[in-house]
């Protein structure tokens, strides 16, 4: 199992023996409107052979958070703090430099768009075997038999003549492949993927995912795998992470996000999910409104405007920042309803729905 | 692609053909309509009824437009045979007429013109893709500093003078000014053949003053181009691969951003390849622009026709050009 000694804020105790352990990672981006607070003190761990999941609306910081942990964000106006342990090395302080070198080849990551994230310009192949010299000493040749190597393990037919296909000439389904092969060349022990499915057609989603789990199977990879599809979740999450407004929500094994779920955006999360057994009334039950500003977060529980439970606890909700507390082990929620009241109404109202 | 450059190119020759008979259309029937007569033009100002109807027909003169026209054709595809009844003038293909002022053949004129138009369009040509292409990378990667205030500036300028103002004044300057100045006195062509130190020389202040326009407007498209190209996703990607920052801007970034800079680059070089008039007017350079504008204030009309044509030409090849590399940049546009 994986060790879960997780604080929401606070100063941040040493790295411990987790292979990727997030402390308190704040990313802020000041612009003309103020200052943006992607991600606000978000912590975790996660352990190589397992997959954690990011779940969150648009505009919770998932992707943020992703391209913080490579250093993919943008350095001129990001402001970044807290700590990111990856084996032993911390990369928010290290060197620009060292964190380059670990990008692409201990740390890779697949994006949401194949088609945009592979450059016209460029082959599959040489897009595949570019990332391959640059991590390892070998001639032009054997770079090229890699990327051939990896087109066939995630599945390209006739890899030996695809591998000098463009981009266009790929399809959607095979595009993202090429990505994934290219993140899995230099054998990463950290696999990112950003919304992987989100692009792709509806039957080549679970073949990717598939994919994703074999690869992470045969090469022992930790996986982060953000996502706004809770379908997604279950077929691949060991643990969950769910963020709201750049915070952690509710941070629980799979199986408790989807059978005991204890913070009201959870809920709103899985009833939200279209449910075609239901009659037409009750199939979809969208949690009400938008996702707040990441400028003017609002007071308190970030979430308050949006939950139906905020007066239960009088001004609680509006005034003070719930803490995230392990309401069972391994299953941290930061919310301000009492536990008991929590379960109560999930058992009452929330899973009949489900 | 064999297919698609063959059936461009009888486009651009039909293109030709009626732009052609426009010109010619414009240039002959123009002048008549105000009563001027050509042949006056040609024989100069001393003139009998006899010599100028000797004239007309020396010239074609007589005969109806179209057939005039025909004749013109056919003169730049066969050359043709002019002849007063006692003087005969074989004109070679490709013939464009004769001048009247000069009274010799267009394409002799054109062909010593044109090395100092070709002269002073590619050196200005490196010059300002050297200069606008490295200005507005520098600009797109540091954005909102100062150097790419300062640049943008500047090029706002270079957009906004005309030549006809910046070239007086490098000339004012440089070789009228004070005589610690005056780097570049007597200015005139010499050919590269001759002396290309003098050649090059002789061009800067030319270069310099056509260099900063166009300079200008590439510094600003390509730093639009690399901005946008920057923000792609495919150069997140490349970072995520771990690739050193100067490897993403110049094997990932800039390969995309220079697409759209080589088409306007062909373009604008086939434009200036016509002649560029107030470069060459200013600098008082004998090339083709320089051709085409005192032909026009002495009314020659077989060289306003033949400069006007030869640029057409070199716009509309240009633009062939232009559109077939545009297969060879970019792997995704296929001609069939």
């Amino acid at each position: 199992m994986t060790v879960r000694q997780v604080e929401q804020t606070g100063p941040a105790p040493a790295p411990g023996d987790a292979f990727l352990s997030v402390r308190g990672l704040k990313i802020s981006f000041p612009t003309d409107d103020g200052l943006v607070k992607a991600v606000d003190g978000l912590s975790f761990t996660l352990e190589r052979g397992r997959s954690l999941s990011i779940v969150g609306e648009s505009g919770s910081g998932k992707s943020v958070t992703s391209l913080g942990v490579l250093g993919l964000h943008n350095r001129g106006n990001a402001r970044v703090s807290g700590e990111i342990w990856l084996d032993g090395l911390e990369l928010v302080s290290a060197d620009p430099e060292a964190v380059r070198a670990l990008r692409g080849a201990k740390m890779a990551m697949i994006f949401q768009d194949p088609l945009s994230s592979l450059h016209p310009y460029f082959t599959v192949g040489s897009q595949i075997a570019e990332a391959y010299r640059l991590h390892n000493k070998v001639s032009r040749k054997e770079a090229r038999e890699r990327a051939v190597q990896m087109l066939r393990l995630v599945g390209i037919p006739n890899p030996e003549s695809r591998v000098d296909d463009y981009p266009h000439q790929f399809s959607g389904g095979m595009r993202q492949r090429a990505m994934i092969g290219m993140a899995l060349s230099c054998d990463p022990a950290l696999l990112i993927a950003d919304e992987p499915t989100t692009a792709l057609d509806v039957t080549v989603q679970a073949q990717i995912l598939e994919l994703v789990n074999t690869l992470q199977r045969e090469f022992n990879s930790a996986v982060i795998l953000i996502t706004h599809d809770l379908g997604v979740v279950a077929e691949v999450a060991d643990d969950v992470l769910v963020m709201y407004a750049g915070r952690v929500a509710e941070y629980a094994s799979a199986q408790d996000t989807f059978y005991k779920p204890e913070h009201p955006y959870t809920w709103g999360l899985l009833t939200s999910v279209t449910r075609l057994d239901r009659d037409r009334q009750e199939r979809l039950q969208p949690i009400s409104g938008n996702p707040p500003s990441l400028i003017n977060v609002p007071d308190g529980c970030p979430f308050h405007p949006r939950c139906k439970y905020a007066d239960r606890n009088g001004d609680r909700c509006r005034t003070e920042i719930p803490e995230l507390l392990e309401t069972a082990p391994g299953h941290m929620v930061a919310c301000h309803l009492p536990v008991k009241t929590r379960r109560q109404i999930f058992k009452d109202e929330v899973a009949p729905t489900l | 692609m064999i297919r698609y450059i063959i059936r461009r190119s009888l486009g651009a020759g039909l293109v030709l053909v009626i732009l052609s008979i426009v010109t010619f259309g414009i240039f002959n029937v123009g002048p008549r309509l105000t009563g001027a007569n050509p042949a006056y033009l040609y024989v100069g100002k001393i003139t009998s009824p006899a010599q100028i109807k000797a004239v007309e027909h020396k010239l074609g003169l007589d005969k109806p437009l179209a057939a005039q026209y025909v004749d013109y054709m056919s003169g730049i595809f066969l050359g043709r045979t002019v002849t007063d009844g006692t003087t005969v003038d074989r004109c070679p293909a490709p013939c464009l007429g004769y001048s009247y002022r000069y009274q010799t053949p267009v394409t002799t004129l054109i062909a010593n013109r044109f090395p100092v138009t070709l002269s002073l369009a590619l050196g200005a040509a490196v010059i300002w893709l050297v200069a606008g292409v490295l200005t507005g990378i520098a600009s797109a990667l540091r954005r909102r500093s100062f150097v790419d205030r300062a640049s943008m500036t500047v090029a706002l300028a270079g957009v906004s003078l005309p030549v006809f103002f910046t070239g007086l004044l490098l000339t004012a300057i440089f070789e009228y000014g004070p005589s610690w100045l005056q780097w570049f006195p007597n200015l005139h062509y010499v050919s590269f053949g001759t002396n290309p130190l003098s050649w090059a020389h002789n061009l800067l202040l030319p270069w310099l003053a056509l260099a900063f326009l166009y300079a200008a407007l590439y510094a600003r498209l390509t730093r639009a181009s690399m901005l946008e190209t920057m923000a792609e996703d495919y150069v997140r990607t490349a970072r995520a691969k771990g690739l050193p920052e100067r490897t993403v801007i110049f094997k990932h970034g800039l390969r995309a951003a220079l697409t759209p800079i080589v088409t306007i680059f062909g373009l604008d070089l086939g434009g200036l390849l016509g002649g560029a008039i107030l470069t060459e007017t200013v600098f008082n350079l004998p090339g083709l622009g320089k051709l085409a504008y005192d032909a026009i204030g002495a009314e020659d009309l077989p060289i306003i026709l033949g400069t006007t044509l030869l640029a057409a030409v070199f716009i509309v090849v240009a633009n062939l050009i232009v559109d077939v590399l545009y297969a060879v940049v970019d792997p995704r546009v296929q001609y069939s």
